[in-house]
């Protein structure tokens, strides 16, 4: 590894004791020995094992749930339906005051995405468990599902979520997140040329090598002790507070150890009903994904569709941009009315434009609920306007770093949302690559600073 | 019910066993443990065999026999099987190849199987205690199979007409987008006199080429003469869809894959 | 439910268990014995995390039944180290950085031991196709093939 520490030399003092120096990392040893407890590493004696029987279907009424002869099979012990669920309408953002609660934990009347939670064996074993589940009979009654955005915002397209009422996220400025600075149409009517396209992502999912999962054990006093390798300790902690309408001192988290997260484990799945399952039970009890469950089940970065009109000069000048963004929530809100937020927040991207105008719809499908993961609102966005700004250079006949140069957003810069720029290192880095990429930009480009007034 | 271990001694012992309702045939646990695993309920039985023969490898000559419950492993690192060990190393990775076995293998669904693919170009002869059945026969009928697979037999292909091909995206191990093995009978002047072509994926199991096969016969492996072999590829072809490529792409790209396995 | 005794020498201990029929042998060593080393990421043979050493050979303890196990000689992660000093294996993914989250690592170094066992100074290709059934999501598998190779160079330098 190396440091350049020629940059911003002259406004940094050269006391790095720890960056740059090779330290071992606390976990390793753990690691390398086995010896680092993950979640399932716990084993408790009489320990329960939880399935959860899911919904073969997209949209669909059940009708009914007859788990007789699921509950009569050797080894049950419990079977959990939605009645049995405190609190059994929640969202996660709750704690932020993002509502409405729009999400079940077991499905109540209706399910709205294939692979949604219904009922819950615990069982001694977990092919107990396995077997029971497919004992349990659900009648639905199939409806019409909705599985494209652009579908989904259409006048008479099936309602995916009644907490909701329609098939976006009503944010308090309206059907969409807003940003609206300068006057776009004016720039578009002066740019020399005028370039719309539009960009889209499937979901991707974390695949984390641990699946998503906790371990619960009553303590005998009416504590539970609950081992999971959530993301979001403490997020977990008070929305099962919420969920099993226990107060949070009852509720013991240990956790920290994931093995592999991304952003996967942020969503608040598998800690509530596994927490029910034992206080009702007594008994431990596990509840962890299968691989299969991970890779339908567990929430994936959401699909979106970005759409992106920009004004150009032929000398290189971004003078409009207008950005229309669409993120797809899937069936329930979890983490993607924030996504499609921060989406707002951080297009036009790193570049100082004058006329911005942005649009961040969080629109609901029957699909997989979407959630966190690595820069969600943000990663898709970035693909779309670095593959949009290629496209700019080529149209403009410009080398496209020199046109990233031309564009780059500096110290005192006012952004679209109107915060100042502050700290913004993107010339330096665009030189660094320069050099290390080998791909040479004109001198006066390598003379530019990010917080040198005039160079 | 819960999932139960039986083992005997013989394989005439262990085909009486599996004649009860809810048993599976228990090879080398790549498929059958993992359908438990993943929560099929439907197998309460496991059956397995340790009789000698299932493990032996015997070559005399050109002739082959290889023991259903030999690994891809031993046919990997067998002295005389090298012409194998490209399809033997191309199944899965060190830990599944010393598990995976020939006889389990024939029953992989796309996209696994990428040995038996081998073995139809190969024209395999697939044995049990109930006689032999040639490979093409054997998979059609797999389905419905209850014979415990005793061994596989085939003429070691002479030198260099046995060619395999595996297309996966990661490598060196990856789940097959296709795999393509062929015997190609040359005659003196180089033309093809004859040409057996096995397609993985092409499938729900491994499938001939005829109509390629055909349109080989006769004809110089060069760019020009196998165009009309590769033209006739898809012939017949009813590729899977899954996440590793659609049956679109995996009928695109098939033509570009066999003309590189010919023109090798 | 029926019991079967499983009986196998463990990382040098003999080992002696009563479980239930058709127990695979990660759930026996990890919830019966106790050794958790071995991890379950899939279940289905694809990821590699529990990965572990049967008489000399590389298996995945997730689709093999332990009471297949029986007199067989196992090892696991958990057992390399000899009186608190880490084989080199472990001291070389520690000192080139090798472990992220540290869920795939037990079944990387039972791989790259049955790698060096066999072939001492194996090439970079050699290491490769030896982890190619271990799945990193942390995608560090550059320092796991360097720490592979470092641990074989040390291993070379202490035998000469």
């Amino acid at each position: 590894m190396q440091l350049r520490k020629s940059y911003f030399a002259d406004v940094r003092k050269d006391d790095l004791h720890e960056i740059g120096q090779p330290r071992p990392r606390s976990d390793s040893p753990g690691h390398v020995t086995g010896k680092t407890a993950f979640f399932a590493d716990r084993n408790f004696p009489g320990m329960l094992h939880l399935k959860m029987v899911r919904s073969p279907h997209h949209h669909a009424r059940i009708r009914s749930i007859d788990t007789s002869e699921a509950e009569k099979h050797p080894g049950v012990v419990k079977i959990l339906t939605a009645k049995d669920v405190p609190h059994n309408v929640y969202t996660i953002l709750i704690l932020i005051q993002i509502g409405p609660e729009d999400e079940t934990v077991l499905a109540d009347g209706k399910v709205r995405w294939k692979g949604e939670a219904v009922v819950a064996v615990l069982a001694e074993t977990e092919r107990a468990a396995q077997e029971a589940a497919a004992k349990v009979k659900v009648d639905y009654e199939v409806l019409p599902a909705v599985f494209d955005m652009e579908e989904a915002l259409k006048p008479g397209a099936p309602l995916v979520n009644e907490y909701h009422g329609q098939n976006y996220y009503l944010y308090d400025s309206g059907e969409c997140r807003k940003v609206r600075f300068g006057d776009v149409e004016a720039g578009f009517a002066g740019a020399d040329h005028v370039l719309e396209q539009s960009y889209q992502s499937s979901p991707i999912e974390h695949a984390p090598t641990e699946t998503t999962g906790c371990v619960v054990a009553p303590e005998g006093n009416d504590r539970f002790t609950c081992y999971t390798n959530t993301q979001a300790m403490f997020f977990t902690l008070d929305n099962t507070s919420i969920i099993l309408q226990m107060p949070g001192s009852k509720l013991h988290f240990v956790g920290g150890t994931v093995g592999g997260g991304f952003g996967g484990k942020v969503d608040v799945i598998v800690e509530p009903i596994a927490i029910l399952g034992a206080k009702l039970t007594g008994r431990p009890v596990c509840f962890i994904y299968s691989r299969e469950e991970e890779m339908q089940i567990s929430s994936p970065r959401a699909a979106e569709k970005v759409v992106i009109k920009d004004g150009v000069m032929s000398d290189g000048r971004i003078v409009a941009r207008k950005v229309t963004g669409y993120t797809d929530a899937g069936a329930y809100s979890r983490h993607s009315p924030y996504g499609a937020q921060k989406g707002a927040g951080h297009y036009p991207g790193p570049y100082t434009i004058p006329n911005v105008w942005i649009d961040t719809y969080c629109v609901y499908t029957n699909r997989t609920p979407s959630s966190a993961m690595r820069g969600f609102g943000v990663t898709i966005g970035d693909f779309a306007l670095e593959v949009q700004m290629d496209k700019l250079a080529r149209l403009i006949g410009m080398d496209p770093l020199e046109f990233r140069f031309i564009n780059a957003y500096r110290d005192g810069d006012m952004k679209a949302h109107r915060q100042p720029t502050e700290g913004a290192a993107l010339i330096e880095c665009m030189q660094e690559a320069s050099r290390a990429a080998n791909w040479p930009v004109a001198e006066k480009f390598m003379a530019m600073s990010s917080y040198v007034k005039g160079a | 019910m819960a999932l139960a271990l039986q083992t005997y001694a013989t394989v005439k012992d262990a085909n009486a066993a599996l004649k009860a309702a809810g048993t599976r045939y228990l090879g080398g646990g790549t498929l059958v443990v993992r359908a438990a695993n993943e929560g099929d309920v439907s197998v309460s039985g496991l059956i397995r065999s340790t009789e000698p023969s299932l493990s032996t490898i015997a070559v005399a000559g050109d002739k082959v026999r290889i023991g259903a419950s030999v690994t891809m492993a031993a046919i990997a690192h067998h002295p005389d099987l090298d012409a194998l060990a490209k399809a033997a190393r191309a199944v899965g990775g060190p830990a599944i190849r010393n598990m995976a076995t020939v006889g389990g293998n024939l029953f992989a669904p796309a996209p696994y199987g990428d040995f038996a693919v081998a073995l139809l170009a190969l024209d395999a002869t697939i044995s049990t205690d109930d006689g032999d059945t040639p490979i093409e026969t054997f998979l059609a009928n797999r389905d419905g199979s209850r014979a415990i697979v005793t061994s596989v037999s085939f003429t070691l292909p002479k030198a260099d007409s046995f060619r395999f091909l595996k297309v996966s995206r990661v490598k060196p191990k990856g789940v097959s987008v296709l795999s393509i093995a062929s015997v190609l009978e040359r005659s003196p002047d180089g033309t093809v006199s004859s040409a057996r072509i096995a397609l993985g994926c092409m499938a729900d199991r491994p499938m001939r080429a005829i109509a390629a096969e055909k349109a080989l016969t006769g004809r110089s492996l060069t760019k020009d003469s196998i165009a009309p072999a590769l033209a006739a590829a898809r012939d017949g072809t009813s590729p899977i869809t899954d996440p590793i490529a659609s049956a679109w792409y995996r009928n695109e790209v098939l033509p570009v894959h066999l003309g590189r396995l010919l023109l090798a | 439910m029926a019991k079967v005794p499983v009986q196998f020498t463990l990382n040098g201990s003999d080992k002696a268990e009563f479980v239930d029929s058709g127990t695979t042998l990660l759930h026996a060593l990890r919830d019966k014995i106790g050794d958790t080393s071995p991890k379950g990421g899939c279940h289905q043979g694809t990821c590699g995390a529990c990965s572990v050493i049967i008489d000399g050979e590389l298996r995945l303890s997730c689709l093999t039944l332990a009471e297949t196990c029986n007199g067989a000689t196992i090892s696991t992660t958990s057992g390399l180290s000899e009186s608190g000093v880490l084989h080199p294996l472990q001291r070389a993914f520690l000192d080139t950085f090798a472990t992220q989250c540290g869920f795939c690592t037990p079944g990387m170094i039972m791989a790259a031991k049955v790698l060096l066992d066999h072939t001492p100074n194996p090439s970079r290709d050699e290491v490769v196709e030896a982890l190619s059934g271990n799945i990193c999501r942390c995608t560090g598998y550059e320092p796991i093939i360097q720490a592979v190779l470092t641990a074989a160079r040390s291993n070379s330098q202490n035998a000469a």
